[in-house]
């Protein structure tokens, strides 16, 4: 993720708190109109995820035939089981568990003390430290992809959960996310916490951190779905079977050379499975999600 | 100074975290001596590949191959180069047949010929079949073990021919009889298509040209040198590749993807006829729902002479850098495989071919060809024919890379964006670049 | 303006330390080293390294294939973006009309996020599948015209860019309700009141008042479409058909990790953190003072 001048955000975050203001409702044919305007445009984002679906519980005849069924079928048990074993999946879900969980709370960890340090203390090398995690911005995956291979060999993390989680651990994004909502914090909380004979690390856990619960857990879903989702670095860093992860895991269920049959239920099967998680998170946590992001500082 | 327990605790236990996480160092390997076998095999063959060294394992006690799948061909050559530079290369990898040039040259392997020297082991070098040989020997000796090797054939839909009023014993043999029997398959409504391909470049371009005696590059095909082009743009190369466009557009060839994309449309039923490798026997007679036969793959007749076709599939290569015990074991594993029963073994269980000429023989005396004769296709495809220098193999750097290139430029001819003549040229034009830098990197 | 701030000496730097440990290991030392490897030619295996000076950009900057990929990723990455920023306004929008049920409709938005680029790049492959696609069935009874995206690379590029749009319409459209909600009624009524329909109400004073977010997204989505997108390429297309989709991320990885030539691959990290650079450079011209990151 990269630096994002947002100067729209801020306003927006502004506003977004007239947003709980009641709104008098549209009645009649307007209303109609837009309800089937939206059900139209809901129904067709949601059509490939349930296409999807109901090709996971087709059998193969099913799949290839035309015109294609559009309403499920009977086999979902036997396919996602199948799915499970021939994949490994239980083992793929959980290295991706692992890895979007230490992702997320390493990241969260990390950053909220990082921008702590860089707000609250005023020390020799403060501004370096700034830019130097400022800098980190300009240099996604992509850039280093190589020599990050490089030296995860030379620490000899290859093909494993370190390797897997710990150079993703250290963002900007979130550090500065912190650091712009503890900046919002009224400078009479932390002279009081002062005036109170508190220490730093005191007025980090009891006041600070039970204000910011909306940002971190917006920040967890966010970094939780980035960490399942990771493509490349896993690709690179992890070769055996054990240590898959779940997005990979399911490309290599695609049959690319001709000795497998192309069993598209199964690997749909397998999508739904990958996909449930993360999808699941932000189902639940939406309303954290939305608001923190929007609303960072209150 | 934090007044509570729990700040500190907290504070602490998060930086512990931190640390031990970078502490924690990757497990090592103990036990009786390991010999790590690294390989790209899936499905079934990889079900195979364990069969077999568990045998090997069972038949010894000092030894203990552990072998890693560790993704296709080329994720598993980029896996062993960087262990390699970690110093943490496995013993045996398992490197498709495009990377031998690389492999040859890269320094960091021990051949196989000089492995069996070393540990005083006795291969029957002669015994192996001619265009395996000849593929992966340097000045006369092996430099990789052979395991899995398979050559393109043809295959047919048996009902498919019937249904369309062909005889349904009788493959095509030319090409003007694979462009007949489409339009007949097609005009009768059996097929939606006429034929399709598996890895294009493999079977299209470079086996095409070995199979009619046509050179695939110059300094015979890359085996006398490193300054060597690509001759792909000649008259034979062009005809060949605008004859499957021209048939492209009238679906008598229906063009697929690479690699094995394409073999759902021979599976379904989408295509009579298909060219693929030798490989694809155990998985079509498992998957495939109606009757089907294979046959040589199909030749222009005159002018051009009927050679053999070169293999594909891949070898063992031994990395250097190992104490000698282990490489005891190495060498004991390959002699296993190479041994003539598991020859047959793993010909019959995965399709692939048997390599030794004992291997073959025992074979015929057991009828196996009789009982199986699409597996007999693609070896005599290979040793009957005749042998000529531009049949023998290719041998050139940065191949993955080439194979690439060629493929792309032919999807660029099949979607109409350039034709034939221009494709190709494009092709040897970026292929050339790429076998100087080959050549500039590892100046002898 | 004066913040308190906290008496420690030794407390600041534990605190920063695991952050900068990381970004020290696995962002700069990599930079450079990226920036090492691109003036060597280095044989796969490391045994042979030589200077080469500027070989690699030169040969880079000549070959076409690299044209291609910038213009692939840019196209890419504009089709993505115009995608998913229209289409998340138009369904913010509506979801934010004065109807009831605005957060079951925010839900049933929302959740596409949660899906891997990858995993809808599959989802849409199988939709656009050739063979077994139910879109070219559809469409086979409207056209004659054959929507093979092994051979037609515009079908590839939609393919491709249809699936990574979806996946990020969810999180464009929490800003955009957002936004949208936060647009005082008093304005909306004044316009209502003026006799502006709802088309001129929304070109003349909402689109202009939610710009700001519109700009925010935009560059995010490009920036998300540019840099994050390999896996959909990887799990889709892989670059094919004859490289139409190639993008500079993936003929990077494909040149360094497949082809085995580290040197290029590095000047292609090269050139990409140059122009990272240049876009954040960009951006905060642009930007006001305070600036907010993902």
């Amino acid at each position: 993720m990269s630096a994002v001048g947002a100067t729209g955000l801020e306003q927006a975050q502004v506003r977004a708190r007239a947003a709980d203001a009641p709104r008098r409702e549209r009645a009649g044919g307007g209303a109609l109109l837009v309800h089937a305007l939206l059900i139209a445009c809901i129904a067709v984002v949601v059509f490939p995820l349930y296409f999807a679906f109901v090709v996971s519980t087709q059998d193969l005849k099913e799949v290839v035939q035309r015109p294609p069924r559009l309403l499920p079928s009977t086999h979902l048990v036997e396919n996602y089981t199948e799915a499970w074993r021939k994949s490994g999946m239980g083992v793929m879900l959980f290295n991706s568990a692992v890895m979007a969980v230490t992702v997320a709370v390493g990241k969260i960890i990390i950053s909220m003390l990082s921008a702590f340090a860089v707000v609250y203390f005023s020390f020799r090398g403060r501004m370096v430290c700034f830019w130097m995690i400022f800098v980190t911005l300009m240099l996604p995956v992509p850039v280093r992809l190589v020599s990050t291979y490089e030296v995860i060999g030379t620490l000899g993390w290859l093909n494993s959960y370190q390797g897997l989680t710990v150079p993703l651990m250290a963002s900007a994004t979130a550090t500065f996310l912190f650091r712009q909502f503890y900046l919002s914090i009224p400078n009479e909380m932390a002279e009081a916490a002062q005036l109170d004979g508190a220490g730093p690390l005191r007025f980090l856990f009891r006041f600070l951190l039970p204000l910011s619960w909306a940002n971190i857990a917006a920040l967890f879903v966010v970094l939780f779905i980035f960490g399942w989702n990771q493509y490349l670095w896993p690709l690179m860093i992890t070769n055996t079977e054990a240590m898959r992860t779940v997005v990979i895991g399911l490309e290599h269920l695609i049959p690319r050379s001709g000795t497998d049959l192309p069993t598209w239920n199964l690997i749909m099967a397998g999508a739904m499975m990958a996909l449930l998680p993360p999808v699941a998170i932000i189902v639940f946590m939406q309303r954290w999600f939305v608001k923190g992001l929007v609303e960072s500082d209150k | 100074m934090p007044e509570t327990k729990t700040s500190w605790w907290s504070a602490g236990a998060a930086l512990l975290l931190a640390t031990a996480l970078l502490l924690v160092p990757a497990t090592p390997a103990l036990a009786k001596t390991e010999i790590q076998f690294w390989h790209a095999m899936t499905g079934q063959l990889n079900d195979a590949v364990n069969a077999l060294v568990k045998q090997f394992n069972e038949s010894q006690a000092e030894y203990e191959v552990k072998p890693l799948q560790k993704g296709n061909y080329a994720e598993t050559l980029t896996a062993a180069i960087a262990a390699y530079r970690q110093r943490q290369a496995p013993h045996i990898v398992q490197v498709f047949e495009v990377g031998t040039q690389t492999m040859m040259l890269s320094g960091a392997i021990l051949p196989v010929y000089q492995l069996m020297k070393e540990q005083e082991i006795a291969v029957d070098w002669k015994d192996f079949i001619a265009p395996v040989v000849g593929y992966y020997s340097k000045d006369g000796n092996l430099y990789s073990m052979p395991f899995n090797s398979s050559t393109p054939i043809l295959y047919y839909n048996k009902d498919a021919f019937q249904k369309a009023g062909l005889d349904p014993s009788k493959p095509p043999q030319t090409w003007k009889q694979v462009e007949e029997y489409s339009k007949k398959l097609i005009a009768s409504g059996a097929t939606k298509c006429g034929f399709s391909t598996g890895w294009p470049s493999w079977v299209q371009v470079e086996n095409m040209h070995a199979l009619h005696d046509q050179p695939f590059a110059s300094k015979h095909n890359g085996f006398d040198g490193l300054d060597t082009q690509l001759l792909i743009n000649q008259e034979f190369g062009v005809k060949h590749l605008a004859q499957l466009a021209a048939w492209q557009k009238e679906n008598v060839f229906s063009y697929g993807g690479r690699r094995g994309d394409a073999d759902p449309k021979f599976l379904s039923g989408e295509c009579g006829i298909y060219m693929q490798s030798s490989a694809l026997i155990g998985g079509f007679t498992k998957g495939a729902s109606f009757k089907w036969g294979t046959g040589q793959l199909p030749h222009y007749g005159a002018p051009y002479k009927r050679a053999t076709s070169i293999i594909g599939g891949a070898t063992l290569w031994v990395m250097k850098g190992r104490p000698s015990p282990e490489n005891r074991g190495t060498a004991r594993f390959l002699k296993f495989v190479s041994d003539t029963n598991q020859q047959m073994w793993w010909h019959v269980t995965t399709g692939y071919l048997a390599i030794s000429n004992s291997a073959v023989k025992n074979l015929e005396a057991g009828y196996h060809f009789k009982k199986n004769p699409d597996q007999y296709t693609a070896f005599a495809q290979l040793t009957k024919g005749t042998a000529t220098p531009n049949s023998q193999g290719l041998r050139l750097g940065n191949f993955t890379q080439i194979r690439d290139v060629i493929e792309a430029e032919m999807e660029n001819v099949f979607a109409g964006k350039k034709t034939a003549k221009q494709g190709l040229d494009d092709a040897v034009a970026k292929s050339n670049e790429m076998l100087k830098e080959f050549a500039a990197a590892n100046k002898q | 303006m004066q913040r308190t701030v906290f008496k420690s000496r030794w407390l600041p730097y534990v605190l920063v330390a695991p952050q900068m440990v990381v970004t020290v290991l696995f962002f700069f030392w990599p930079a450079l080293k990226s920036l090492q490897l691109s003036f060597y030619r280095v044989s796969p295996f490391g045994d042979k390294s030589t200077f080469v000076g500027l070989d690699n950009f030169t040969k880079l900057l000549a070959d076409p294939d690299y044209y291609a990929s910038v213009v692939s990723s840019f196209l890419f990455a504009g089709g993505v973006t115009a995608l998913a920023v229209l289409g998340s306004l138009v369904l913010a929008g509506l979801a934010t009309q004065k109807i009831r049920g605005l957060a079951v409709y925010r839900t049933l938005l929302l959740w596409p996020y949660g899906i891997a680029p990858a995993v809808a790049g599959i989802i849409f492959l199988f939709i656009f599948h050739p063979a077994y696609g139910i879109l070219p069935y559809f469409l086979s009874f409207v056209t004659d015209y054959q929507f093979n995206w092994l051979l037609k690379s515009w079908v590839a590029m939609i393919l491709v860019i249809v699936a990574t749009a979806w996946t990020h319409l969810g999180y464009n459209i929490a800003f955009y309700i957002a936004g949208l909600l936060a647009i005082p009624a008093s304005v909306i009524e004044a316009a209502d009141v003026d006799g502006a329909g709802p088309i001129r109400r929304f070109t003349a004073i909402v689109f202009p008042l939610v710009s700001p977010i519109t700009f925010y997204l935009v560059v995010l989505n490009m920036v998300f479409a540019f840099f994050e997108s390999f896996g959909v390429i990887d799990a889709v297309t892989k670059g094919g058909p004859g490289r139409s989709t190639e993008i500079m991320v993936y003929k990077l990885y494909r040149d360094g990790f497949i082809g085995l030539n580290l040197g290029s691959s590095g000047a292609q990290s090269v050139i990409l953190m140059a122009m990272v650079i240049a876009l954040t450079v960009l951006q905060f011209r642009f930007a006001e003072k305070k600036v907010t990151y993902r």
